[in-house]
């Protein structure tokens, strides 16, 4: 009962003064509020980079040429990796179930009056199976169609959206790429944006066909290879490095010209990139809590001085320390714990906003929630104790006849 | 009659600056339960101080005093806070009612921190008794001075204390609700509860079954009214 007293006292004070208390509230506002919202960022890319694993398959392993720096791949420009490469790591590395080599470049599309700029993959025809890529429509081009380098070219979902409009019915049509008329046999499923770039955005063509009429080159960007599953992909990776060492007769105090990856390294990398922003904004995000909490604990002092008279009329009908420091602690708890669902409904808020708006995912979990509350709570506790206790402190007397 | 209230040579010292002023030098006094004592003495006597040490607010330097039977004078100060709530029962000048709440939860609010059961019905009860039975939803800025102080007497006697101490009661009230106040106490007395006013105010003491006069810290006279004088005091 005395608490119900207390408490309802407590949110009286804080209504009779409405604007006061809310400039108190905004700093816990802000800074649960940026919390919520930097947390649901940091979910959303996460999310993002782990539906990238599973749409690639983590039975995937990637070499590519040049040497891996922490943080990403050095530019591909190196020309390391040749096609016999990627024949050799096939047949000399059993647990290696497919293989296929990339051979990327960008070229001009064109279909009627359309234009566009887009890149090809000169892949084998096990890339889709590798990539986890799906037929739309149409067909993959064929091992034949391979051998006599033939001008067909299967579509990615976007591509063909550009150059044929909407619903597009591509197959059995021709396409000019930089000026060579190809036909169109198959159009893939779309597997939506992925991080960077965008597997929607691109055109499959035979290898030997972007390799010898399109882009000229005698090496490849990216070998691409399945592994069984159950695989340990440390010893097999291990495997391959080896046997690329000794194809490229790499001496043992040189350097790798090559580095070889797997999907796990990829989400790790791409998870401590998005942890460390997160882990940064958190930080900004917690030091406006605390602002928050001096901005409370300013105006409690104010409150306190303010009410001396009420503190010794309450102490002289019987108020123990305890009840005062109870009275004061708890408005200081309603006023930051008020302040922190506030925060929470503009975090969400801003979060769906910016969802909205960019079109970047972000996933408030129910964590970040109960993290949002418990730490405006505790600031509340934590800014609001010294406070209460100068209150409680209060000598009867003289605080009855505080003018 | 059994003394309520029994004080041994209280002393009590401030220091202002580099003055030292003995407030109460050597007070001894004794009030019988059920008794109607009026303290009286000019500003700076050292009246309130005593009214202090008599409420419990403040202890004293040194000397003994005995409230209900029990030595008070040394007890800590959530101690003496339970004390205040059983025994004693304030009524100041300035009323001290407690903003933004309404007389009856102002009423209540000495039984919740006492910790009494049915704390609701007695409060309501306790504004029957001083005439407020129908306003106990008004908060205190909705009530005239003589509502306030019937609600702040009506707290004062919520836990039916062992005293009523009453600061100037009047002093704040013209002069008729002055008089329906001073005859609110009257009633109280009446019904056998020990009632000690602090006041200047010589009409408010003449109601008084003896006054207690102090003067630089120490009784300077004692007046117990005339058998006439105590039957004013029930008219």
């Amino acid at each position: 009962m005395l608490f119900l007293t207390t408490l309802k006292v407590a949110l009286r004070s804080l209504l009779s003064n409405k604007l006061r208390s809310i400039l108190s509230m905004l700093g816990i506002i802000i800074g649960v509020g940026a919390v919520i919202a930097m947390l649901a960022v940091g979910r959303g890319a996460q999310n993002q980079v782990l539906s990238q694993v599973t749409a690639l398959g983590s039975n995937l392993i990637m070499v590519m040429p040049g040497q891996f720096r922490a943080g990403g791949v050095r530019s591909a420009a190196a020309q390391t990796l040749l096609l016999d490469d990627a024949q050799a790591v096939l047949e000399e590395i059993p647990e290696v179930v497919l293989a296929s080599p990339v051979a990327r470049g960008n070229v001009q599309f064109k279909y009627f009056g359309e234009n566009k700029q887009a890149s090809i993959m000169g892949v084998a025809t096990t890339y889709p199976a590798i990539r986890n890529f799906k037929l739309a429509d149409g067909r993959m081009f064929t091992e034949g169609e391979i051998e006599r380098r033939a001008k067909v070219a299967v579509l990615g979902a976007d591509l063909a959206v550009d150059l044929y409009g909407e619903d597009p019915d591509p197959v059995d049509t021709e396409v000019r790429l930089n000026g060579v008329v190809f036909a169109v046999v198959g159009v893939l499923e779309r597997k939506g944006a992925q991080g960077p770039f965008s597997f929607d955005d691109q055109a499959l063509v035979p290898y030997t066909t972007a390799m010898n009429r399109i882009l000229g080159a005698d090496y490849i960007n990216e070998i691409d290879l399945q592994v069984g599953d159950g695989v340990d992909l440390e010893s097999v990776q291990a495997r391959i490095e080896q046997l690329l060492r000794r194809r490229h007769k790499l001496r043992d105090d040189e350097d790798n010209d090559f580095h070889v990856a797997n999907m796990a390294e990829m989400v790790e990398a791409a998870q401590s990139v998005t942890g460390v922003f997160t882990l940064l904004l958190s930080a900004v995000a917690a030091i406006s809590l605390v602002v928050g909490g001096i901005g409370i604990m300013n105006i409690m002092l104010v409150t306190v001085t303010e009410r001396t008279r009420e503190i010794g009329i309450r102490k002289a009908i019987g108020a123990k320390d305890r009840d005062i420091l109870v009275q004061f602690l708890l408005e200081a708890i309603v006023m930051s714990t008020l302040g922190g669902l506030i925060g929470i409904l503009a975090g969400v808020s801003t979060a769906k906003a910016g969802t909205m708006v960019t079109g970047f995912p972000t996933v408030v979990s129910s964590v970040s929630i109960a993290l949002a509350l418990t730490f405006s709570l505790s600031v509340g506790i934590f800014f609001g104790f010294y406070p209460a206790r100068r209150a409680a402190a209060m000598d009867p007397v003289e605080a009855l006849s505080y003018e | 009659m059994q003394n309520v209230i029994e004080t041994t040579n209280l002393v009590k010292t401030f220091t202002l600056g580099e003055a030292v002023v003995r407030a109460l030098d050597g007070v001894s006094l004794a009030i019988q339960r059920g008794e109607k004592v009026a303290i009286t003495g000019p500003s700076g006597s050292g009246k309130s101080t005593l009214m202090n040490i008599l409420g419990c607010l403040g202890p004293a330097d040194s000397g003994d005093y005995v409230l209900a039977g029990e030595s008070v004078a040394r007890l800590s100060g959530n101690r003496l806070a339970e004390i205040r709530n059983r025994y004693i029962g304030f009524v100041f000048q300035t009323f001290n009612l407690l903003p933004r709440l309404s007389a009856l939860e102002n009423v209540e609010l000495p039984l919740l921190y006492g910790g009494a059961r049915d704390a609701r019905g007695r409060a309501q009860k306790a504004l029957e008794t001083v005439g407020l039975g129908n306003r106990i939803y008004h908060e205190s800025n909705q009530l005239s001075g003589g509502q306030r102080q019937r609600v702040a007497i009506a707290r004062a006697i919520a836990t039916d204390p062992a005293i009523l101490l009453a600061d100037e009661p009047t002093g704040n009230l013209d002069t008729r609700t002055g008089q329906e106040i001073m005859a609110l106490f009257d009633a109280l007395h009446a019904e056998g509860r020990t009632v000690i006013m602090v006041t200047h105010d010589p009409n408010v003491a003449a109601r008084c079954q003896r006054q207690i006069y102090i003067r630089d810290g120490r009784i300077a006279d004692q007046t117990r009214a005339s058998a006439q004088g105590d039957q004013a005091c029930y008219s």
